[in-house]
């Protein structure tokens, strides 16, 4: 049962960014890349990462591709778009390029020599903090004590960063003033 | 579940590769951030695979970080081309050619 869940959500997330890359109105891409989000999301939640698959849908379905419509619409670039099936050469140059990225991973992925196939560990349920690594949990609990023990300086660096980003979009989005 | 590693990775693997195929493809520069977006989202896919395989925290932790990055960059992103439709009226790549003339 898990696994059609699997197949289904996989040719959702496939499917859906496909139709982005080759759809010639922005917007409709942009409705195409939230499924593909969500069927991210999905999958996440197959592999237990259920906090992951929340903050999926919120940051990425949610607020970046509220933001990218907020942009695409306020632009609005559609207007003599030139079509890009129109440039030969790009367009047989990207084709070449796609398959050889997808022989690639398929020669990786399947077949014969492919990476070692480990099975699926046990969720702990409750992670006492022994050991060496903080095993694999479904608690956000595990969140917390990783993010203020292990990876305090990156989480610093990470609030860091947003307030860096803040101040840069202020910057950058402000009008010009009058060089009189 | 009998799905392995494998299978997820060649999600991953092929959602990657879609996403280059926009950035390389397209023209309009809203759809090849759009199209990176995808990129980083394939690399979140295959860490999340990976930590649950491995059963580690650590996978779900760097895209924990991830996400925070990629937000405070779409955010920075799209400032920027905002301020470059202001300046040029265009968003289109190949009219982008001020060097070359």
């Amino acid at each position: 049962m898990i696994d059609i869940l699997f197949y289904v959500f996989a040719a959702t997330v496939l499917i859906s960014a496909f139709v982005m890359v080759i759809s010639p109105n922005a917007v409709n891409g942009a409705m195409a890349m939230i499924v593909s989000f969500v069927g991210t999301a999905a999958l996440f939640v197959l592999l237990e990462a259920y906090f992951l698959a929340i903050l999926q849908v919120l940051v990425y379905a949610g607020a970046v591709m509220v933001l990218f419509l907020f942009i695409i619409m306020l632009l609005d670039v559609n207007q003599g778009e030139p079509s890009y099936l129109k440039d030969k050469m790009t367009l047989g140059a990207s084709i070449i390029g796609f398959g050889l990225v997808v022989v690639l991973v398929c020669s990786a992925f399947l077949g014969g020599n492919h990476l070692p196939e480990p099975n699926l560990l046990p969720v702990v349920e409750n992670p006492t903090g022994e050991g060496v690594g903080i095993p694999f949990t479904t608690s956000i609990k595990s969140f917390g004590y990783s993010l203020f023990t292990k990876y305090m300086l990156p989480f610093q660096v990470a609030g860091f960063l947003l307030l860096a980003a803040m101040i840069g979009v202020i910057v950058v989005s402000k009008k010009e003033e009058e060089h009189s | 579940m009998t799905i392995g590693l494998n299978a997820f990775l060649l999600v991953a693997g092929l959602l990657f590769a879609i996403g280059l195929l926009g950035v390389i493809l397209r023209k309009n520069t809203l759809v090849i951030y759009m199209s990176l977006e995808l990129m980083l989202n394939a690399v979140n896919l295959a860490l999340v695979a990976f930590s649950r395989y491995n059963g580690t925290m650590d996978g779900n932790l760097f895209v924990f970080f991830i996400i925070t990055v990629a937000a405070a960059e779409v955010a920075v992103g799209l400032a920027i081309i905002v301020a470059l439709f202001r300046r040029r009226q265009s968003v289109m790549v190949d009219q982008l050619n001020a060097l070359s003339r």
